[in-house]
């Protein structure tokens, strides 16, 4: 059986421009500051049930400001 | 590219005539726009490309070197621009690229983020319910738009921005001519300048009592008595916000009534299955796409879009709403399926520019057109489709009115 990857979020909150788009998909991974409206991240990695929605969010950003990066398990 | 070449271009936007609301191009346009990059003619006479795939409109609107800055010689337009004195040029974040545009783009992020838009959920609902009630006083039969449609988003907006209400006759006029491509230039000018000597007096008003709970009160007590934001910038933002908020959402919550009243199924479904409300109007965001003449750019550097190179100094226009049937993302992108899952719509455009009061809009569209369906369970179109009055020459597309029955 293959290893199972994990995936890693990364936000750039200087290209960031506040659309929410991803907290629409991914509620438990993503929030906004409350005082800029900025995305923060509350889950850096994920759970895999958690996975599907979080690369909508990726695809949804209008600014390109998610980044995943998968690591392979030992 | 010579003018005499120019002429036999199909020209951008097309006409909408006898289309009826839902169909975006007849099979002529179709074929001469078939594209994925086609080489058009705006009504200004100047070229420009014509993007229509949806990867390729991600592309362009999220592309650092294509402006929006619609005053840069060559920029694209779809009438000609009314000279600007300096102030009045001041705010308008829409038309500015990078940090120019995220400065002030960010003092109102927050403002409209989702978690804010939840709060005045309940303002919205009163608003939607006083509004349901006007529209069984006036009918039946009554129109939509001016009852309902118009005033839920103009009621919100002006509460949110601190703009009262009671002169919505004034700004409603001229939102609509600053919106319509067919507008003189003089008129547009003196227009504009009207909307913002208005909204300089709220401006103004504000520095002797900013203790109101709205945008204008709080954006001068926190960045213009701070000096982090000049009079101008805030009269410049509060001007695109008020125009923004209130046409763009007025016109899909009456396109989406007529929509779904043409299969009495989907509009019962919306009283029935009130939690899937928000599903649908992703799809109705996707079919209607209301801003249908496009987002225009100026390529300030060579790039590549679908295969075609756009060279620095040449316009494109991208196409949200051909974007949005794009076969490549939505199966049968023609059928307006209520519960697809949509998400991908660009209704909202892309890149920064993108739509900064979606959660509002969203919000606005489900507790409309659920109340709506609430409200008035047998409601019914006056009119068909085909013989509804649209708005053919406004950059927000929409009807002009839609007489209802129930």
């Amino acid at each position: 059986m293959s290893q199972v990857g994990v995936v890693r979020v990364a936000v750039d909150r200087g290209r960031c421009c506040g659309s929410g788009n991803c907290v629409v998909a991914a509620p438990e991974v993503f929030d906004q500051d409350d005082t800029d409206g900025l995305v923060l991240l509350r889950r850096p990695e994920p759970p895999p049930e958690a996975a599907e929605r979080v690369r909508r969010a990726v695809e949804v950003c209008p600014a390109g400001a998610i980044r995943l990066t998968s690591t392979t398990q030992p | 590219m010579t003018a005499t070449a120019a002429t036999d271009l199909p020209l951008w936007p097309a006409s909408t005539l006898d289309h009826g609301p839902f169909a975006l191009l007849d099979e002529e346009q179709r074929h001469r726009l078939a594209g994925p990059v086609t080489r058009v003619r705006l009504p200004t006479g100047a070229p420009a490309w014509l993007v229509t795939r949806h990867a390729d409109v991600r592309q362009v609107l999220r592309h650092p070197g294509l402006s929006a800055d619609l005053e840069r010689p060559g920029f694209p337009l779809l009438r000609p621009l009314p000279p600007q004195s300096e102030p009045d040029r001041q705010g308008g974040f829409i038309r500015m690229d990078g940090e120019e545009h995220s400065r002030l783009r960010r003092m109102l992020t927050a403002e409209f983020m989702i978690k804010n838009v939840r709060r005045i959920e309940p303002l919205i609902q009163q608003t939607v319910d006083a509004a349901l009630a006007d529209l069984a006083a006036a009918g039946p039969p009554a129109d939509l738009v001016e009852t309902f449609a118009l005033p839920v988003p103009s009621i919100v907006i002006c509460h949110l921005l601190g703009v009262p209400y009671a002169d919505h006759d004034f700004f409603q006029v001229r939102s609509r001519t600053l919106l319509d491509r067919t507008t003189s230039m003089e008129l547009v000018r003196a227009h504009a300048q009207e909307l913002r000597d208005y909204l300089r007096e709220l401006v103004v008003a504000r520095h002797h009592d900013a203790d109101g709970d709205d945008l204008i009160s709080r954006l001068v007590r926190d960045r213009v008595a701070t000096g982090q934001l000049t009079v101008d910038e805030l009269v410049g933002m509060a001007l695109l916000l008020l125009v923004a908020g209130h046409e763009t959402t007025a016109n899909m919550i009456g396109l989406s009534t007529l929509l779904l009243l043409r299969e009495p199924g989907r509009f019962a479904a919306l009283r029935e299955s009130p939690h899937r409300a928000a599903e649908l109007v992703e799809e109705l965001l996707r079919y209607l796409s209301v801003v249908r003449t496009g987002l225009p750019r100026l390529a300030l550097v060579d790039a590549e879009i679908g295969g075609q190179v756009i060279r620095a100094g040449e316009g494109v226009i991208a196409v949200l709403s051909l974007a949005n049937r794009d076969p490549e993302v939505f199966d049968d992108p023609e059928e307006f399926d209520p519960y697809r899952q949509a998400h991908q719509h660009l209704a909202f455009g892309f890149g920064v520019h993108q739509c900064i009061g979606q959660p509002l809009a969203r919000a606005e569209l489900r507790i409309a057109l659920v109340g709506l369906a609430d409200r008035f369970p047998t409601l019914r179109a006056a009119v068909v489709p085909q013989q509804v009055s649209t708005r053919d020459t406004s950059v927000v597309f929409g009807l002009n009115n839609l007489q209802v029955t129930w």
